[in-house]
């Protein structure tokens, strides 16, 4: 039975009067590929943002490879090893391309050998830059500004610094969302590598297809609450929108429903909406 | 390991060939204002006899030294998309204090510099806190400063000037080095360090971070608020810098003194290629934008151009500098 890469457990915050996450347990395993699942506001980016530094939780702790965290800032979950691709790639258009993988770990020298006169280190930068892309098999001009790229170099650039700096955890959010050509069999294959390199990955998502395809495992959240967690072959795509859409797997409608891959276990039951929820880790495979 | 790697899947770059507008635009860019003030420079000597004059290139430089320092900080406060009206105010209440610690007949130097810089970089952090604390626009917090710092500076002095200053402190305004006047040597210094911090180390990178994408930076663990206020603080300490320049020139503290600086110091930076809207912009511009504007106001002036006219042209080169600055950045 392994630890968990990372756990969230009761996670709770408010904006103002507006109640965002409502005490949200997720875990995810080293390597596994995960995806969150809801429509817009359930409180998926909200919680990435928690996990992530950008947020603080109100309530709730995290813990990252067994041992309890805090993340008070971005730049400390990232010295973690959790990046983030944003939806937007967080790409600042005006600085070129190898400033923008560095950016906020920009490496440092000393000038001219003088102490405390500490420099950013473009040669390192453009190298290391040169590397990851080559990696990717991308011909990028790591000079280049980022205004002057397509969607799909942009998005390799996130990527790209994403994968600079040793990640364990990347999380994507709404990756097919703002691609060129948003092919599903592209994500299968880039989580698929991901795993290879035994990286964990979480997907922000409301397609269906999309957390299928690529997915280990799927937390459904809604209105704030996780409200289904479930191994991808365990359920099917037509409970889980359900489940997105009205909180209920709805089991009258489910029976009627050809296309289901397998009936729902009664341990489901468990894990609906009102039922206290339970983490789901290792010790239900 | 499978055969497939991520480098399958994502989009190919598309080669992109520079048009031949893409490339003038970009020779504009990076020559354009270079090449005008060069060609300013040649009509200047072939139009006025006086004009390549080294005396009179001194003064020019002399003169522009004063709002030169005061538009490096301006540089780095309009990179990150903001502004600060507030300077021209702070050169009138650094200059007071500073006059006022630096009596006549005594030899005080150092400490009327420190109580200068120590000034600007109260009111700089003071500018921060409104505007990272307080949640203020930076023209709504800076014209809050630009009235407060100037009505300090009145009450403070009791609307006088404060006259007659220490001998070694008055050199740093008329003193030289060597034949280079000591207030173009404070400029081109500042205008060193400043370029360094800008280009070269991480605090300028996240300075042009902030400015060009500012949630972006915040993504990435860009601490926006920590780079905003070492950016207005550094701005305060510049037109401080100006404030005892001057101070020490007029050999005495003049509360109105500074009155406008704002406005000439956002010019020079906008003429030096600088985006209002951030993320864009050098030092060596400023620089450009700055000498530019004092050797067009020289040159009426030798060519006998009624002093009336030189806002207005001021105004023109304005225009030009940001429809230029537009249409090279479509």
């Amino acid at each position: 039975m392994s630890t968990p890469l990372v756990a969230l457990t009761d996670i709770k915050k408010k904006f103002g009067a507006v109640t965002a996450l409502r005490g949200v347990t997720v875990d995810v395993m080293p390597g596994e590929t995960f995806a969150l699942l809801g429509d817009n506001a359930a409180g998926k980016s909200t919680l990435m943002k928690v996990l992530t530094g950008v947020h603080q939780p109100d309530h709730g702790t995290i813990e990252w490879e067994g041992e309890k965290v805090t993340f008070p800032t971005p730049a400390i979950s990232r010295t973690r090893g959790i990046e983030m691709i944003y939806q937007d790639f967080a790409l600042a258009d005006n600085l070129d391309v190898r400033t923008n993988v560095f950016l906020g770990r920009e490496p440092k020298k000393n000038l001219l050998g003088i102490p405390g006169l500490r420099i950013v280190d473009t040669k390192h930068m453009e190298r290391e830059t040169r590397r990851v892309l080559d990696s990717l098999d991308i011909e990028i001009n790591p000079r280049l500004k980022v205004r002057r790229l397509s969607g799909g170099q942009r998005q390799s650039v996130a990527i790209g610094r994403a994968l600079a700096f040793d990640a364990k955890l990347i999380i994507m959010d709404e990756p097919t969302a703002s691609l060129s050509v948003a092919k599903v069999d592209k994500l299968i294959e880039v989580t698929q590598r991901l795993k290879e390199l035994g990286i964990a990955v979480i997907i922000i998502t409301h397609r269906l297809d999309e957390a299928f395809a690529v997915a280990d495992r799927l937390a459904v959240m809604r209105q704030g609450e996780v409200v289904g967690r479930f191994e991808v072959n365990e359920v099917s795509e037509h409970q889980v929108a359900n489940l997105i859409s009205h909180g209920t797997m709805g089991d009258a409608v489910l029976g009627h429903h050809p296309g289901e891959r397998r009936s729902i276990g009664s341990t489901l039951s468990a894990d609906q909406p009102g039922s206290p929820q339970k983490p789901m880790g290792a010790n239900e495979e | 390991m499978s055969a497939t790697s991520v480098k399958d899947l994502i989009e190919k770059p598309e080669l992109d060939e520079d048009s031949a507008l893409t490339k003038a635009k970009h020779f504009v860019g990076d020559y354009g204002l270079g090449i005008l003030f060069i060609g300013v420079l040649v009509f200047l000597s072939i139009a006025s006899p006086h004009f390549l004059n080294s005396e009179n290139i001194w003064n020019v430089l002399r003169q522009a030294s004063i709002v030169g320092v005061i538009a490096l900080g301006m540089t780095f406060v309009m990179i990150t998309a903001g502004i600060d009206l507030s300077v021209g105010s702070i050169v009138g209440v650094t200059g007071i204090l500073v006059a006022k610690a630096a009596p006549d007949g005594t030899s005080a130097v150092i400490v009327p510099i420190i109580v200068g810089i120590g000034v600007g970089a109260l009111i700089g952090f003071i500018n921060s806190a409104m505007i990272v604390w307080g949640k203020i626009l930076p023209f709504l917090a800076t014209l809050a400063m630009l009235a407060l710092a100037r009505s300090a500076a009145l009450v403070i002095s009791g609307g006088t000037v404060v006259s007659g200053l220490s001998e070694p402190f008055q050199k740093i305004g008329s003193g030289y080095v060597g034949p280079v006047p000591a207030p173009v040597v404070i400029f081109f210094g500042a205008a060193v360090l400043t370029d360094f911090v800008l280009s070269r180390t991480k605090f300028g990178y996240h300075v042009y971070a902030v400015g060009g994408n500012e949630e972006s930076a915040q993504k990435v663990g860009i601490s926006v608020g920590k780079t905003l206020f070492g950016v207005y603080v550094l701005t305060g300490v510049l037109a401080a810098v100006s404030g005892i320049v001057l101070t020490a020139r007029l050999n005495g503290g003049v509360p109105l003194s500074g009155t406008g600086y704002e406005l000439q110091a956002i010019a020079a930076v906008v003429i030096g290629g600088t985006s209002l809207f951030g993320g864009i912009g050098s030092i060596r511009g400023t620089v450009l934008g700055v000498l530019l504007i004092g050797f067009v106001l020289n040159g009426m002036d030798l060519l006998n151009v009624s002093s009336y006219y030189q806002q207005g042209v001021q105004g023109l080169i304005l225009v030009l500098a940001v429809l230029l600055n537009r249409w090279r950045s479509d």
